[in-house]
């Protein structure tokens, strides 16, 4: 253990390293730290921005959704209210048809009654024309009168 | 591996001596062969192995770390610079934590201090005759590879550091003040001769303690290894229960020059953090 120049030596070496560390090595190594840092810094700030605006959208689809529900429920209702609607005018107008219908048919049918009356008059007078021509014809033979009658009444 | 024809005692001196260059009683300048020889060399002699290893290792640090400051950028750090920024952070944060004023040679200087000396304890856990046998075998005579455990690269880093604590002393101070602060203190002023040497004493202290607690802690540690590596010369038992010796030794020995470096580098900043107070 004894002193001699490494003493020097080493004097001049550790200020020589320590310069070189503070020029060339500290600065560097720092400057890149604090960069990160502050990057860091930056990408949570916007990350939690982020977060907020997506709250804000996350709301503003609710309440859209919302009031997309509500409109479409009017819509419903007031569809069903229409479709009752057309199915009450379309029963008064079945009805109105069906008795117009009926009323026609009944019409016709009276017509038709009227019609067959009138042929069967018709024919009740030739019948009645022939008959009495017949019974003209036979006047003294009373039971073929009758007979006459009886067959007259037959065919009537 | 002991060299057999070695007796103990000098297979251990033979650890614990430098390569010392310098020159020779005779006049001429060369490698000293002993310790004797080499105190005789006086002051302008160079300890060759405890510069070469400690330059070696700091260039190797700052080869290291420049690499990562280079290629340093905010963006996603690799490995290599993940680490340098790593230690960085920390030898930051114990500047910040124990130096109040703002200063940009304390943290590069603090950085320096940890990992060099870091570095030059981490010598000491290299096997004790690997490179030295090396090194005989290129025909040096003497190596000693843990530099820390040269009192002259202790103490030319305390004696640095002292000097600092100068220059700031006499800087924010000013003559006066820094004349004030040893002489007016503990005790009044009529006692200034007592106050002077006890401040003066706390003042030189600063630096020895420095240096030698380093020098005494890897001394001291690199011995250890050295007196167990001894044990192998005694037999296959005696070895079997060195090597397990030395295993748990340099376990523990990672915690000291850790610690070692750790404690260095603290003082550093704790003496420059007192020297750059303006006021008492």
């Amino acid at each position: 253990m004894n002193f001699n120049a490494t003493l020097i030596g080493q004097s001049i070496t550790f200020l020589v390293f320590v310069w070189f560390c503070m020029k060339f090595v500290w600065p560097p190594i720092m400057t890149a730290l604090t960069e990160r840092k502050e990057k860091i810094a930056e990408g949570l700030a916007a990350a939690d921005r982020g977060k907020h605006e997506q709250e804000l959208a996350q709301q503003k689809a609710t309440e859209i959704l919302h009031e997309a529900k509500q409109q479409a429920a009017e819509v419903i209702q007031r569809a069903e209210k229409r479709a009752a609607e057309i199915v009450d005018e379309a029963k008064a107008d079945a009805i109105e048809e069906g008795n117009r219908l009926k009323a026609a048919a009944e019409a016709e049918i009276e017509q038709e009654v009227n019609r067959a009356r009138e042929a069967l008059r018709g024919k009740v007078v030739e019948i009645a024309t022939a008959g009495a021509g017949r019974i003209l014809k036979r006047e003294l033979d009373a039971t073929a009168n009758d007979e006459l009658i009886k067959d007259l009444v037959a065919r009537i | 591996m002991a060299v057999a024809p070695e007796t103990s005692a000098e297979y251990i001196k033979h650890h614990l001596t430098n390569l010392t260059w310098g020159q020779h009683a005779d006049g001429h300048w060369g490698f000293a062969h002993s310790m004797e020889e080499a105190a005789e060399m006086g002051f302008w002699a160079i300890n060759v192995d405890s510069m070469l290893f400690s330059v070696g290792l700091g260039v190797l640090f700052l080869w290291g770390f420049r690499a990562a400051a280079r290629t340093a950028t905010a963006g996603v750090p690799g490995g290599w610079q993940n680490f340098v920024e790593w230690v960085i952070e920390f030898i930051d944060d114990s500047v910040r934590g124990s130096f109040s004023g703002k200063n940009k040679l304390v943290g590069p200087l603090a950085l320096t201090i940890f990992i060099w000396v870091f570095l030059m304890n981490f010598m000491d856990l290299l096997a004790v005759d690997h490179l030295p046998w090396l090194a005989g075998l290129m025909g040096v005579h003497n190596l000693k590879i843990v530099p820390s455990t040269d009192p002259n690269i202790t103490f030319g880093l305390s004696l640095s550091v002292f000097a600092l604590v100068l220059y700031y002393s006499f800087k924010f101070k000013g003559a006066g003040g820094f004349f004030a602060e040893l002489a007016f203190h503990p005790f009044p002023k009529f006692l200034m001769p007592i106050n002077l040497l006890l401040e003066g004493v706390t003042l030189i202290a600063k630096p020895i303690s420095l240096a030698l607690r380093l020098f005494g802690n890897m001394y001291a540690g690199e011995m250890i290894f050295i007196l167990i590596a001894l044990m192998y010369g005694g037999g296959w038992v005696l070895g079997a229960f060195g090597g397990l010796l030395q295993l748990g030794w340099a376990i523990f020995h990672i915690l000291i020059i850790t610690l070692q470096a750790f404690i260095f580098m603290t003082l550093t900043i704790v003496y420059l953090d007192m020297a750059c107070q303006e006021a008492h």
